[in-house]
């Protein structure tokens, strides 16, 4: 049997309602491969049940949303108890794009640990994974 | 003593190659031109191959019109902010919608949570057109709706607001974006599958061909696939394989080229190096022409024209000292002026944050008035013809885009490549390039991975505020209509409208009748994908 520690960390990589900007979700799941994880890319207009669905049935480590369209904070007020409901408190939540100031703690009380705004290296990314996923 | 020795070997110089390809000589002179094919496909502005401009005065006889990108929230604020911007000179308006009329849905749709009026207007039934546009003036004012999977819908709201306002549909002029196939490259707002989203372009050509023969029902898009990652040569390349595959789709019922080729424009991104891009833009244009020339044995000088808006430029602009991005701004105005263009918009210096401001969209205004009216751009057509560095280019570029649409067709043509995704797999792959380029410090972004200054993250940029209250008017409104309207006539007119949906008959005279009865661009959606399904995007990246 596999242990937990011997396999790829699995990330779902997910475009959160209708946005449909996903350059910067594409160009992060080619470097989350490069750095040795294993990707699933939802493609477009997840909506939260969904997120929590795929993660659930892909059993990922980390689940990281990419939002260039303003609507994160309601999108992950809706996501929030999906993904507790599925028992996925534990894993690791981060999010990506275009995340004003402002809205950063509320994120952090939403349980998105990782905030990445625009302008973040993929090094940024793939060390905060390396480092806290569980 | 610091004598260098008479025989001290020449500096070594780091070879340069522009974002196509092309390596950049440090001087270029007459016989370059004359290498590179010479001025033989130059002609006069006005004249085939129109590489000098499509008329033959240009901006002496009428500037570029200034269209800035705007919309948020309701009908009743964009229609302030669209007075502002008149207001302060402004010579066109260019639509925003938020993300659910975009893809088809109304305000109270679930799906639409959190997103309506955030990203553009709102738009739901025909009384939404009729406040946005109050008191302005159609004549006065060209119209572009940027909207693409839900452009029938809003082109007909368009046209039923001008008629209702005494304008006669046959003189009304505007322009919708309209660009569905590369929404499947970039930007992302389709709805139906790829065949029956190009049959729905053709239809509205087809119904604009004959009723509103001065509307504009397409402006193919490079843009968007340049923001993906796509070249400069790809960019024209792609857009111009795109357009040919909505004139084929209207050929074949039956028009002749004449008959719609003149109302066809195109989009184009203005970031990047000035003089690869002013050549791009004097490379397509010779090049548009010869296609629609010798390929499509055009006859009338304006469907040849490459008409166009070269803009945005959303993509050079930088998170990092945005205040900077007043003065990229402000460069990739002057290519667009150099490259005669017949619209300008550009993206505000605090787009990477927020909706712009009302203050930021008066700045990009000011910059593209200063170039009429200070910088001396209007007073000469095509000021950087003869350059030997431009003209060369310019051939060279417009070689380059000839061989990237030959390589599509020889693939199985665009439509086939869009639809597996392949050319998405392509631009994406080139994307994620040159961000790490960006980070390597290879590709050089000022502030961005040089002269960074300290604190970097704090900046004073003020905040587009969004409003739940105005969501709520909106869906208020939408059921009040909803109440008001004659829903026997909506359900005769979206009965209609499935019926020649199935039949393969234009679906644009029924979706006039239903936007007229107030049918809701919701609805109208539904009834088409209830025919047409839904696009399942192929997950590639």
């Amino acid at each position: 049997m596999t242990s937990r520690s011997d396999r790829r960390v699995r990330v779902v990589v997910a475009k959160p309602g209708l946005d449909g900007h996903d350059v910067g979700a594409k160009v992060v799941v080619r470097a989350l491969m490069e750095a040795g994880f294993e990707v699933i890319y939802t493609g477009l207009r997840q909506p939260p049940e969904a997120v929590a669905r795929i993660a659930l049935e892909e059993d990922v480590d980390v689940i990281a949303l990419s939002s260039m369209a303003g609507s994160h904070v309601p999108f992950c007020q809706k996501l929030k108890p999906l993904l507790e409901q599925a028992g996925l408190s534990g894993k690791l939540w981060v999010i990506g794009g275009n995340l004003p100031k402002q809205d950063h703690d509320t994120l952090r009380a939403l349980g998105f640990s990782g905030i990445f705004p625009t302008g973040s290296k993929f090094s940024d990314i793939v060390t905060f994974i390396r480092e806290n996923v569980r | 003593m610091n004598e260098r020795p008479k025989s001290a070997p020449k500096p070594e110089l780091k070879p340069v190659v522009n974002e196509s390809g092309i390596e950049i000589k440090p001087l270029y002179t007459a016989e370059d031109v004359e290498q590179n094919g010479g001025f033989g496909f130059l002609g006069k502005p006005g004249e085939y191959p129109f590489v000098r401009g499509i008329h033959p005065l240009m901006y002496r006889h009428r500037p570029f019109t200034m269209r800035q990108y705007t919309g948020f929230g309701n009908p009743v604020q964009t229609n302030q902010r669209f007075k502002y911007l008149i207001a302060n000179g402004q010579t066109g308006l260019n639509v925003a919608f938020d993300l659910p009329t975009q893809i088809g849905l109304d305000s109270d749709d679930p799906l639409a949570y959190g997103e309506v009026g955030r990203v553009g207007m709102a738009v739901d039934s025909l009384r939404d057109f009729e406040i946005a546009f109050e008191g302005i003036d159609l004549d006065r004012i060209t119209v572009s709706l940027t909207i693409n999977g839900a452009a029938p819908q809003l082109i007909a709201m368009f046209l039923a607001m001008g008629e209702k306002r005494g304008y006669d549909a046959k003189q009304l002029r505007g322009t919708a974006q309209n660009d569905i196939l590369k929404e499947f490259i970039g930007r992302g707002t389709w709805i139906y599958p790829v065949q029956p989203s190009i049959r729905l372009v053709g239809d509205t050509i087809e119904f604009c061909a004959k009723e509103a023969p001065k509307y504009s029902p397409v402006s193919v898009c490079g843009y968007h696939i340049r923001e993906s990652g796509a070249n400069p040569v790809q960019e024209m390349a792609y857009a111009f394989c795109i357009a040919k595959a909505y004139a084929d789709d209207v050929l074949k019922r039956g028009l002749s080229i004449d008959e719609f080729a003149g109302r066809l424009s195109f989009n184009f991104n203005i970031f990047g190096n000035i003089f690869e891009q002013v050549a791009k833009f004097r490379a397509a244009r010779g090049l548009w022409a010869k296609i629609m020339k010798e390929q499509y044995g055009a006859k009338e000088p304006g469907s040849m024209w490459m008409r166009m808006i070269a803009g945005g430029g959303g993509g050079g602009l930088t998170f990092e000292q945005p205040e900077v991005n007043i003065v990229r701004g402000a460069y990739y105005a002057l290519i667009s002026a150099l490259s005669g263009a017949q619209t300008m918009a550009l993206c505000c210096f605090d787009e990477a944050y927020t909706i712009p401001s009302e203050y930021a969209q008066r700045v990009s205004l000011r910059t593209m008035q200063l170039l009429t009216d200070e910088m001396g751009l209007a007073d000469t057509v095509d000021p950087l013809a003869g350059s030997y560095y431009v003209e060369t280019l310019t051939n060279q570029m417009r070689r380059k885009m000839e061989q990237t649409m030959a390589e599509v067709d020889s693939q199985g043509g665009i439509v086939k490549l869009v639809a597996e995704g392949a050319v998405q797999s392509q631009v994406s792959a080139q994307a994620y390039a040159m961000q790490k380029d960006i980070e390597s410090g290879k590709f050089r972004k000022v502030g961005v991975n040089r002269y960074r200054v300290k604190d970097e993250e704090e900046r004073e940029v003020q905040m587009h505020p969004y409003s739940e209250a105005d969501t709520q008017m909106q869906i208020d409104s939408l059921n009040r209509i909803r109440g008001e309207r004659d829903n026997v006539r909506v359900t005769a007119a979206l009965a209609r409208l499935a019926a020649d949906a199935r039949a393969e008959r234009n679906v644009m005279p029924a979706i006039m009748d239903a936007v007229k009865a107030y049918a809701s661009v919701g609805e109208i959606t539904r009834e088409l994908a209830g025919v047409y399904g839904r696009y399942q995007e192929p997950i590639r990246f």
